[in-house]
């Protein structure tokens, strides 16, 4: 067995690489597939699709205009799906923009440290991520909550007088989200930063940049990579969110991945849960792949 | 290199001790059918089988009947858990799991009967089944009760604070009127089904309405209240009470039960009222499977289960109400007092099944997805 690899370049690298391939194919792109064909189908009674399959591409018009579905009723708003969609991508800038605004300068400060406290606090920024996310966000649910520790310890200062309402409500799911997400944009901007050389810095001041244009001149166009590494790590999962908003927003803020969330569960509508899921992975693809390309102009253009 | 030698024996006496904690403590001869006078609760002794699987909802069996059962009929019974009727379903439809018993809920009776997962029950087994209330048998998903024993059963009414809420009535308008002074501290559950069904038996429809638009107003409806609702949850809807986060909650008995006993961490002033308007009815219900590998064993067990003492001390284990009349003179009369658990006839008349709706299940998503939407912006 050994022996067909030994010797052979193409072979060893064939070997090498066809069980993550493998894996791919089988766990990743096969189940896409299975999404892809019951997203054509559709809806049986128990869940599942209904047999004999009929195809039909009512799911997925019936993402874009409401209005087409046999339920859509008399003041029907064809904009009810695409609306929750609308809504999900705000949220997902607004908490990609905290985690940037606040991970860009965290990573700054880690990367300036000596190499064993910046090894410590690479550390603190990771432990989180040890815990079960769920876990996370139940814990975040008693600091923040009307009772909380925050409302207990303003209300016994004097500070406020009714607790304040963090939770349930948009506010909260943007905090949650932020709070889970922080250390997606942390990592690949330490590594940015940390690569920048920081003589560069004292050149632009040299030659009379104050320090803030030369952030935005020199430093910032230099650490783009990890700035765009950051915002669609962060972007991506955060669209499609379903567990902090559940929990955050007291089932009141509806997100797109609430919604699928709801297709393969009580609603029993696989093929329209996987219309959207496709049609979410689609569109946030091509998000992705306009940003890069128009971000990569500009930052050539700015250097 | 001591250092080495020590983490390799800890790396090797560790997992032989967890090993050695997790043999099952009846590893010691087993004693089947030998011994004891013959109760006569075991069926044809000569029949069963060393063990049965059952599949159940947590904390919904005493394990000292386990025990009874095992010692009286010489069976012993290995429990799974599921978390929800669905992944039941799932784990059915995957196949290769041999279950010998599992407790399914109302519609999920209906639907597990309808793709052929359950088999008909042997009622010549099952005597107990004598001991039903009429309120819990012949129901809807099982018409001819050939397929199910009831196991225990329970509604959706709602959660009051009466530390808060000094006054209240039996009526939804506690948790639908504009004009609360209770406005902001109202949750409701998040469940399509539960929460339009309420705002839909509090408008005088049925819960399992489909007209368009009887919906359409049970939205607007939802959409008037969300004002005033701090939280739609079904988990954590009994923490949020005992914490005084909420004072009203639209909720499940079993979290109505737990958020009212001080043994569970709950308060004893939080009190449990079934709307007169009319309020969801569930039943968990004993079946088995058509690939149950020891069906016979099976329905002994759950015969078992329903003699009149045996039923009686599950159901005081559990704090459910108990289908088994015959079982009602075991209990602490306490607990058949609550109302909430143990409603009397007069309201049992106004509870009403959840059914599947069919392909309408379409209309009740959409209604919840438009009502959403508006809550949101």
């Amino acid at each position: 067995m050994l022996n067909f690899f030994r010797g052979n370049k193409k072979r060893q690298l064939f070997g090498l690489i066809s069980p993550g391939a493998l894996w791919i194919l089988l766990f990743f792109n096969l189940p896409l597939l299975i999404m892809l064909f019951i997203s054509f189908a559709e809806r049986g009674r128990t869940g599942g699709i209904a047999s004999p399959v009929v195809y039909t591409l009512e799911n997925y018009k019936q993402f874009f205009n409401a209005c087409v579905s046999q339920y859509a009723g008399p003041q029907c708003d064809p904009f009810l799906y695409l609306g929750i969609f609308g809504s999900s991508v705000r949220i997902a800038f607004v908490v990609t923009f905290f985690c940037i605004l606040a991970g860009y300068p965290l990573a700054y400060f880690m990367a300036r440290q000596k190499p064993l406290w910046r090894d410590t606090l690479m550390l603190l920024v990771i432990i989180p991520f040890w815990t079960n996310f769920l876990v996370r966000t139940y814990a975040l649910k008693t600091v923040m909550s009307g009772e909380g520790l925050i409302n207990t310890i303003l209300m016994n200062l004097g500070l406020i007088s009714a607790p304040l309402e963090m939770m349930f409500n948009e506010f909260g799911v943007i905090v949650g989200l932020v709070y889970g997400y922080l250390p997606f944009a942390v990592l690949p901007m330490y590594t940015s930063v940390e690569k920048f050389d920081h003589s560069l810095m004292e050149a632009a001041a040299d030659l009379g940049a104050p320090p803030s244009r030369a952030f935005w001149r020199v430093m910032l166009p230099m650490t783009m990579p990890g700035v765009i590494a950051a915002l669609v790590l962060v972007f991506v999962p955060v669209v499609g969110a379903f567990i902090t908003p559940d929990i955050m927003g007291g089932g009141k803020v509806e997100m797109i991945g609430t919604l699928i969330n709801r297709q393969f569960g009580v609603a029993r509508n696989w093929p329209f849960g996987s219309a959207m899921s496709l049609i979410l992975m689609v569109l946030v693809l091509l998000g992705v792949i306009y940003y890069f390309r128009s971000s990569s102009e500009e930052t050539r253009r700015a250097m | 290199m001591n250092k080495i030698l020590i983490y390799l024996l800890v790396l090797l006496v560790l997992p032989a001790m967890l090993l050695a904690a997790c043999q099952p403590a009846a590893q010691t001869p087993a004693a089947p059918t030998a011994g004891g006078t013959d109760s006569g609760r075991c069926g044809d002794r000569s029949k069963l089988a060393k063990e049965i699987y059952l599949y159940n909802w947590t904390e919904y069996l005493d394990p000292d009947l386990k025990v009874k059962f095992e010692e009286e009929c010489g069976v012993t019974v290995i429990e799974t858990n599921f978390d929800s009727n669905e992944s039941l379903l799932a784990t059915l439809q995957a196949g290769g799991a041999e279950y010998d018993v599992i407790v399914p809920s109302d519609y999920m009776v209906q639907i597990l009967i309808a793709e052929g997962y359950v088999m008909k029950l042997d009622y010549s087994v099952i005597t107990n089944i004598k001991n039903m209330e009429a309120l819990n048998v012949n129901q809807y998903f099982d018409p001819e009760q050939e397929y199910t024993v009831p196991w225990f059963w329970g509604t959706s009414g709602f959660a009051v604070d009466t530390s808060v809420v000094k006054e209240y009535t039996n009526s939804w308008s506690m948790l639908f009127d504009p004009n609360s002074p209770y406005c902001g501290k109202i949750s409701m559950l998040k469940d399509e089904r539960e929460t339009i069904g309420a705002a839909l038996m509090y408008l005088g429809y049925s819960i399992n309405d489909t007209d368009p638009a009887h919906l359409e107003q049970a939205k607007t409806l939802l959409i008037e209240q969300s004002k005033c609702v701090k939280a739609y949850d079904s988990e954590t809807n009994d923490d949020l009470i005992i914490t005084g986060e909420i004072v009203l909650s639209h909720m499940w008995t079993g979290d109505a039960l737990l958020a009212s006993d001080p043994d569970t961490g709950g308060r004893a002033d939080i009190a449990y009222v079934i709307p007169k308007e009319g309020c969801t009815i569930w039943q968990d219900n004993m079946a088995v499977p058509t690939t149950a590998p020891n069906a016979y064993t099976a329905m002994v067990f759950i015969n078992y289960m329903q003699y009149p003492e045996i039923a009686a001390q599950n159901a005081v284990f559990v704090g459910y109400a108990s289908p088994n009349k015959a079982a009602k003179a075991f209990i602490d009369p306490e607990m058949l007092a609550n109302q909430g658990v143990y409603p009397p006839p007069e309201v049992e008349k106004t509870l009403q099944w959840i059914q599947d709706v069919g392909d309408a299940l379409g209309l009740y998503d959409r209604i919840w997805t438009e009502f959403l939407a508006a809550v949101g912006s």
